[in-house]
């Protein structure tokens, strides 16, 4: 046992180590990455010394560019997922390894996603009241106390799975089926779960016809599994061109099949969601403002034509054989995650406040303190993949393993 | 996001062993400036010391405070109240009264839409007035119509009531099915026996779910430090009710909680020109409501449909 621990310590020690290793331009990038951090949690203590006060929020636009990347971040996250369903059902081999670059993906955009909603909290001293136990966690009744449960369980999940498989893989060992392949199963189940219940948070709130609607969910999915999956095409091929990891054109292409048939689906929900809307000619206020405009109100008019315009013009890249050479798949993939992105932000989040409940019109758009705390954010993901990566890759490489464990260890075990 | 090349494909062979001075010169002075470099970029916190106690840290949740407990609160918060404000509170913790539960009731026939209830409200219930926060919004309504999409919320005449319009004031309407109740992750906001859906401002978390929960627009968010004239302070004050509040919590009409937990009316009510406020207990046959609620024709809840079931009726003289 306390032979285990210490070589569990031994490992743990030297993937730490290597995340501080590396070449000049890998110096370059965690520390462009660091400042970008360090911005970013300047722009927070603001935020803390001030209040939200510092952010383009009010009491009308109660939420804004937080909760929209938090929104997207969670569908990114639960897409991780869908590399892992063709492996584990289909047995398609050609994805494999991949699998662990995905679900690190989703351990770091998790990060992303409570970081997010830290930041948007009055009193972040007060997160305990949210702990079971300690303090008054409103479970079942809020979406929200659903929200807590099911993203930190999804974290965890991901990160034993990413984290056996790789010590394992570092032990030179076959992993134990019992120990993961459940695991694998529920954490499929608990991606659905984790956007399913994100969208329940809008469609849960009686006081608001534009989120009040039974197709939010099931657009939440379509979309988050064609933006996912997107990202991890463009993902994989950065890691693919930067460590030599083999990775094949056949697994990319896998990818793009799921990211064509989703966005086939997402589009399709859109028009019905647009028709209902328009049709009958008395659409939702909330419609008519994100889509033409309200009362001389249009902020976010060109927001949305210009996702819709991503999104349809990525459907039909995606269908086309073009999106099979890489190039074309890539600007498809590039397209799909900018039309999603502002799909659920400026095409969600902010227009079901707008007007508000008693009719009143106030647009918002995100301060400039606000927009640091997010890159900020993004950076901080950012720096989390990369350190994950940097220690998965050699491990799945070989290069990093116990059997070239430093000599000193090995002697301090012993004795 | 592009990485620049090779940056992954390092040797990860663990340099570690020969430390020359030189080296160890590098990383202490990469540790110092990047220690320097997050100092700095927490520096703004500074202007939180005088905002930070471990007692309001470790502050309990309203309903597991002992009436010891609540006692040596009370005492804090008047405590701090003086220190602020420069004046000694009176603070309580009044609970609701038995057989009692309250509904308002608002003549739309009579009000002229002065906003005199909405001042008088900022007044006795110790809100911020910069930024001021307000707990009634008046709408101006045309003739005729009672769709809110309609409503009028910047109306500034010469004189009110103005031809061709009719004026609705909106604030909490204490739903008996409060979805901003249903809502909250850490239960800070409930419905008391007396029918007031209050708040617990030092157990709130700020998320401001229930803000957006809300079907009325009734919730208002401390987006900053509150601020209000020493002399302006209402020292008699309830501890679910018109205690100053704190930067990053939510708030909202409670029916004047210091005031009707003690026999009076809303200050709303008693500032009303027009007579267009009723308010009063429906339990009680013999009360003004009660007698409103029998005897009108028409009276109407505010987006009934909703299923909120709001303890604030609108009704006519008809």
């Amino acid at each position: 046992m306390k032979r285990a621990i210490h070589d569990y310590l031994v490992f743990l020690q030297r993937c730490g180590h290597i995340a501080f290793v590396g070449d000049w331009r890998y110096y370059l990038w965690m520390g462009a990455l660091s400042a970008v951090c360090l911005l970013g949690l300047n722009a927070y203590a603001k935020q803390l010394a001030h209040g939200l006060i510092t952010t383009g929020m009010s009491d009308q636009v109660s939420w804004g560019v937080y909760i929209a990347n938090f929104t997207f971040l969670v569908g990114v996250a639960a897409a991780a997922v869908m590399m892992v369903i063709p492996v584990y059902i289909y047995d398609n081999e050609e994805l494999h390894d991949l699998v662990i670059f995905g679900e690190l993906l989703a351990v770091a955009t998790i990060l992303m996603c409570l970081a997010f909603v830290t930041v948007d909290l009055g009193r972040p001293d007060r997160f305990w009241h949210l702990i079971p136990g300690l303090g008054q966690l409103n479970f079942p009744a809020s979406m929200l106390s659903w929200d807590v449960i099911v993203l930190n369980g999804y974290l965890l999940l991901n990160v034993h799975i990413c984290g056996y498989l790789l010590y394992c893989r570092y032990r030179g060992r076959k992993p134990s089926k019992w120990f993961y392949i459940p695991f694998v199963f529920v954490a499929i189940g608990w991606a659905v779960s984790i956007h399913t219940v994100t969208a329940f948070l809008y469609v849960g709130l009686g006081g608001r016809p534009f989120w009040n609607s039974s197709i939010v969910g099931p657009r939440f999915i379509a979309s988050a599994f064609t933006a996912g999956p997107a990202l991890i095409i463009l993902a994989l091929q950065i890691i693919r061109h930067i460590t030599a990891y083999h990775i094949t054109d056949r697994a990319l292409l896998t990818l793009r099949s799921i990211v064509q048939v989703s966005m086939l689906i997402n589009v399709f929900l859109l028009v019905n969601e647009v028709f209902k809307e328009f049709y009958t000619g008395n659409s939702e206020a909330s419609s008519q403002y994100l889509y033409v405009g309200l009362h001389g109100y249009h902020a976010l008019v060109p927001w949305i034509w210009t996702a819709i315009s991503f999104n349809l013009v990525a459907m039909f890249l995606l269908v086309l054989p073009v999106s099979r050479s890489l190039k074309w798949l890539n600007l498809t993939c590039v397209l799909c995650i900018a039309g999603i992105w502002i799909e659920k932000g400026m095409g969600l989040v902010i227009p079901g406040f707008i007007p508000t409940p008693l009719g009143q019109m106030v647009e918002y758009s995100p301060s400039l303190n606000e927009t640091l705390i997010c890159l900020g954010i993004w950076a901080f993901g950012l720096l989390c993949y990369t350190v994950f990566l940097r220690m998965s890759v050699p491990i799945l490489q070989g290069r990093l393993s116990r059997a070239n464990e430093p000599l000193p260890g090995a002697a301090a075990a012993g004795s | 996001m592009s990485l620049p090349a090779s940056i992954l494909n390092q040797d990860p062979s663990a340099p570690g062993a020969d430390m020359s001075r030189r080296s160890f010169l590098r990383t202490s002075a990469v540790l110092a400036s990047g220690l320097a470099a997050l100092a700095a970029s927490l520096s703004p916190l500074r202007e939180l010391d005088d905002q930070l106690s471990l007692e309001r840290f470790v502050q309990k949740y309203y309903k597991e405070l002992t009436p010891d407990e609540m006692a040596q609160v009370l005492k804090r918060i008047e405590r701090e109240v003086e220190k602020e404000y420069g004046i000694r509170p009176h603070v309580r913790d009044l609970k609701p009264m038995d057989g009692v539960e309250f509904v308002y009731a608002l003549n739309l026939t009579r009000c002229i839409g002065c906003r005199k209830c909405v001042h008088a409200c900022v007044e006795e219930n110790n809100q911020s007035r910069t930024p001021e926060i307000q707990y009634i919004r008046v709408l101006r309504m045309p003739h005729g119509s009672l769709d809110i999409e309609k409503a009028e919320h910047n109306y500034a005449p010469e004189s009110v009531p103005e031809k061709g319009y009719f004026y609705m004031p909106v604030q909490c309407q204490q739903c008996k099915n409060p979805p901003c109740v249903k809502v909250c992750p850490v239960h800070a906001t409930w419905q008391e026996t007396d029918g007031i859906t209050v708040v617990d401002y030092d157990w709130c978390i700020g998320c401001r779910y229930c803000e957006a929960a809300c079907p009325y627009w009734a919730r208002r968010f401390n987006f900053t430090r509150p601020s209000i004239p020493k002399e302006r302070i209402n020292p008699e004050m309830a501890y679910l009710g018109n205690r100053p509040r704190r930067m990053g919590v939510m708030e909202k009409c409670h029916f004047c909680i210091q005031r009707t937990r003690v026999g009076r009316y809303p200050a709303c009510l008693e500032v009303c020109p027009a007579g267009a406020r009723k308010f009063g207990n429906i339990l009680d046959p013999s009360s003004e409501v009660a007698y409103i609620l029998r005897t009108k024709r028409v009276f109407i809840q505010l987006k009934e449909d909703l299923g909120t079931s709001p303890r604030f009726f609108y009704y006519f003289d008809v």
